[in-house]
């Protein structure tokens, strides 16, 4: 029980229950549409709208911009129902401005160029048996340890 | 066309989604960083949570059903190149660990009022806008 302790100081259960329910929205997704429905292809897809640029312009972007925005909408809905009905209150990041927005800017430019994030290659490519997607997942959650630890250390 | 119906399953898809992420706080930078300097581990229960079941409705609806029940086929996710799948989880990885938001919580965060999480949201659009038109 000590060894619980020390892992997960605040608990197991919100943990397995968030991964449950995150698990049977991409579950459900697949078997009502058959859509793979990792997060990060709407970052490339919105920009259908915009740019007239041909790698945007692709069936891949066009054609799926529609309910890709819907599922990021749902995204969306489903947080704020947590809001009205948890009791927890409203959280606001205290994680400062420049590395939200200099971690985001290498983050959505990594997680296009690899062509998944944490759902697309974590969830969906691992859910798959997709090799590339199993590779994918070590190298990135390596990556971010040593980054994150570095930092630290940096204070 | 599709119906109504599809629409509002993947409505309701995405809301689960949008649920979990805020149950498991991984709409919260804070817990995502404090997994990744080891200080607490439960990133890893909700990752593999979600992964297990989607690993079995995955494996086993093609096998079960002919076809998905509101569309005509199931997809697969699209077959990269090994060498710039690993780049780009290198790349990612590393924005990950600077700022602690992947991106399907910088979208949900939003509807839990995490309102700074919008500077990693247009940070990520522009970082998709940089790949597509220069590194595509």
């Amino acid at each position: 029980m000590e060894l619980i302790d020390t892992l997960f100081p605040l608990g197991l259960a919100h943990y397995i229950t968030g991964g449950l329910l995150i698990g049977l929205g991409v579950s459900l997704l697949f078997v009502l549409t058959g859509l793979v429905g990792g997060m990060s292809s709407v970052y490339s897809a919105v920009w259908s709208f915009f740019s007239k640029a041909s790698f945007f312009q692709q069936e891949k972007h066009f054609k799926t911009r529609q309910w890709r925005l819907v599922y990021a909408a749902g995204l969306i809905l489903g947080a704020f129902i947590w809001l009205s009905f948890s009791g927890s209150g409203m959280v606001v990041t205290s994680v400062s401005w420049e590395r939200l927005a200099l971690g985001g800017f290498i983050a959505g430019f990594g997680a296009r160029l690899g062509n998944g994030c944490t759902s697309g290659h974590g969830i969906c490519g691992v859910a798959s048996l997709s090799l590339p997607s199993v590779l994918a997942v070590l190298v990135f959650l390596s990556a971010a340890i040593i980054t994150a630890q570095l930092i630290a250390s940096l204070g | 066309m599709k119906t109504a119906i599809y629409w509002l399953a993947i409505l309701g898809s995405g809301t689960l989604f949008g649920l979990g992420l805020s149950i498991s706080s991984m709409i919260q930078p804070e817990v995502v960083l404090s997994f990744l300097r080891f200080e607490d581990f439960g990133l890893l229960l909700v990752l593999g949570g979600a992964t297990g079941l989607t690993m079995i409705f995955y494996q086993m609806a093609p096998h079960i059903l002919k076809t998905p029940l509101l569309a005509e086929q199931f997809g697969q996710k699209p077959l990269e190149t090994m060498k710039r799948t690993l780049l780009g989880a290198l790349i990612f990885g590393i924005g990950w660990g600077i700022c602690g938001v992947c991106p399907g919580p910088a979208i949900a965060g939003l509807g839990a009022g995490n309102w700074p999480l919008l500077i990693a949201l247009f940070s990520m659009l522009a970082g998709a806008y940089v790949q597509g038109r220069w590194w595509s």
